[in-house]
Formats: structure tokens, sequence, C-alpha cells
């Protein structure tokens, strides 16, 4: 299988084990390889779900790379990546995309750049709320 | 085996869909081809203005690619995958096993009216459940505007439950790729395809499904399939 790798050593990494319920956001890169509902906020850092990771979450972040699932909208400033055995449903906007042969996705995909990338710009509350997960709780399975 | 042997052969290695089961292994099957429709198809959704384009068929990067690089916003719903959804199954009121349309309709091709000005339908209502075929042309009706183009093939000959059923990639203005998908399993050349063909419309019938829209222009292809363009 393919490694993903920014977020296992730069930035912050979810386990498999994991699961939050909540909003995330934070000024970091961020691996999810576990589960998240609720919201996803990163600015202009990336954000890869892998293989494992299964997202309930509208998500907005610069980059966002998916090899696990997805059902939720993604608003990427400039590129969002359907791996292979990335399953999405939801609504994406961005400045490019890249699908991979094998990807299931459902919904819409809307290319617009500058949208995109003035969406994926930190907003001074999320900025403010970095590094630490807010209104967040962190159930072990 | 001699070198010229290898060429000979590699002659008849040209058209899987002649004989999907002595072609290449399943999964490597790619056939592109001309057309008409497609064609059609590209001249009604080009311009400057971004459009609103469902695409039906299972999920395609080329797809995606090309009706994004136009400019144009993609939308993408397996229709088909969706129709073989177990948990639509019920219990007719004969006792029968039957499929729920509500619940199809409850759960796909959720849209608002006159949503989209384009659809990608392919070759979908040959493999769906004719209890549905109906249900999601009159749907797409309901979501498309007036003007809107649907791009649809029908087959005109039973190619019998080995016909390769396929996944159709947009590679140029007027060119398809066509890639059969077969049904998972270990051995590759029993395994039979992953959708069965399940009728083949006349004319007449592709007339009376579409009977609400506002005209229907047929090309006929040359692999036993009639491409057609419906205007809503």
């Amino acid at each position: 299988m393919e490694s993903v790798k920014f977020g296992q050593a730069d930035g912050a990494h979810i386990g498999k084990s994991v699961l939050i319920k909540g909003e995330l956001s934070g000024s970091e890169d961020l691996y999810v390889d576990g589960e998240v509902e609720g919201r996803i906020e990163l600015g202009a850092h990336n954000l890869a779900i892998g293989p494992n990771g299964r997202v309930h979450a509208n998500v907005q972040a610069r980059d966002v790379t998916i090899h696990g699932k997805v059902q939720g909208n993604i608003i990427a400033g400039e590129r969002v990546e359907l791996k292979s055995s990335a399953s999405v449903v939801g609504d994406i906007v961005t400045g490019r995309i890249i699908v991979e042969e094998g990807a299931f996705f459902k919904g819409s995909i809307d290319i617009q750049r500058e949208s995109a990338s003035r969406a994926a710009e930190p907003r001074p509350a999320a900025t403010a709320a970095a590094a630490t997960p807010a209104q967040a709780s962190l159930i072990s399975k | 085996m001699s070198s010229a042997l290898q060429a000979f052969l590699r002659l008849f290695r040209t058209s899987p869909a002649a004989d999907p089961l002595s072609g290449p292994a399943p999964g490597e099957e790619r056939i592109k081809r001309r057309s008409s429709g497609l064609a059609e198809f590209g001249r009604r959704i080009a311009g400057e203005q971004p459009l609103n384009i469902l695409d039906l068929g299972p999920t395609s990067p080329a797809n995606i690619a090309y009706l994004t690089g136009l400019g144009h916003k993609v939308y993408n719903e397996d229709v088909l995958l969706a129709s073989a959804d177990p948990d639509l199954l019920t219990t007719g009121e004969d006792g029968k096993p039957a499929i729920n349309v509500a619940e199809f309709l409850n759960s796909n091709l959720r849209y608002e009216r006159e949503q989209f000005d384009a659809v990608l339908c392919w070759d979908t209502a040959d493999y769906m459940p004719e209890i549905l075929v109906k249900p999601m042309v009159d749907r797409i009706h309901l979501v498309t505007r007036p003007g809107a183009s649907v791009l649809s093939f029908f087959h005109t000959k039973d190619a019998g439950p080995a016909a390769p059923y396929y996944r159709y990639h947009i590679i140029g203005p007027e060119m398809l790729d066509l890639q059969a998908v077969w049904k998972p399993g270990s051995n590759p050349r029993n395994r039979g395809p992953m959708f069965r063909l399940q009728r083949i419309f006349q004319n007449r019938h592709v007339e009376n499904l579409f009977r609400d829209y506002a005209s229907l222009k047929f090309f006929l292809a040359r692999d036993n399939v009639r491409e057609i363009i419906v205007v809503r």
C-alpha cells in the first residue's frame, strides 16, 4: 500500500483507534487514520485521510489527499486528490482535482481556483484556535 | 512461438467485444472508438458559460478531468450501482422479491428542479432493473432545464449474458475509451460482466421512454449501439 508521508512525521496524527466528535481546527498538517465526525478546518494546511480514515465532516484545507472514506463537503484551496481506495460522498470545491482509477465519488466537483483559495485562507478565529483540537471529544474505541 | 504467428494472433485481439471470453483478461479490455453522440453532446455544451453536468456512470477520472477542463461543474452519481443496493429489495404484493422504487428515488437523483444543463446517461437504462428505468428518466426530466441535453446509449442487439458491461471514459471531443467491468472474483475468465444487459429497447420504446422530452436524435454506432441525444 502506498504510504502517506505527510502528517506522520511533520504534523498531527489521528490514529486508527481514535474517534473524534466535534470541530477540529489547526495550523499544521493533519493525518487522519481514525474516525472524525463534525468539522475539520485547517486553513492553509494540508489534510491527509489514511486508508483506515473515516470522516463524516465538512472539510476545509489547502490540499486534501484521501485514501479512506469521506462523507461531507470538501473545500480545498489548492488541490484534492482521490486515491484509488478513496470513497467520497459530498461536494468538492477546489482549484485542482486528481482522481485515481478505482476511486468512488458521488457528489459535485466545482473547480474554482480563486474562490477556493480564498476559502482556504485561515480565518482569524481558526488561527487563534490553532494546534489543539477545540470543542472536540476524543473517544478511544 | 514464431514472431510471425504472434503478430498474426495479435490481429484477433484487437476487438475483445466480439468475444469477451477470449480477449484480454478482464479488467484489461479497453476499446477506443469514435462517438457521434458524444461529438454532438460536446457541441451542445461548448461555450464560455460554465454548465452543470451530471454523469450517471461509474466514477471516471477521465470524464471529471475532461468536463472540469472545459470549465463545467461536474456531478457524479453511479445510478446503476445504486440500483443494485440490497437495501432496495422488498417483498412485492405477490410475495416475490421486488425493488422499492420510492426508496431508490429517495436516495438517488435528488437534485433541484432544472438544475442541470446536460446529463451523461450512457447505457444505464439497458442494464437497470426495468421497474426503475421510467422513474429514472422522469427524474432526469425533472432535474434538467428546458433545452438540456441527455446523452444515452441503447444496444440494438442482445449479445447474451456474457455481453460486457462498459465504463465510458471521454478521451476527446468525439472519442470514447470503453473499459469492460467484470464481477470481482478469483477466476477472471468465469466471473461474467459486472452488470447484465437486461433488455433491448426498440426505437419506439425509446421514443416512449422520452416522450416528455422535446426531441431525440439518433446516431447508429458501429458496435450495435444506438447513441441518442435527447433534448429536454
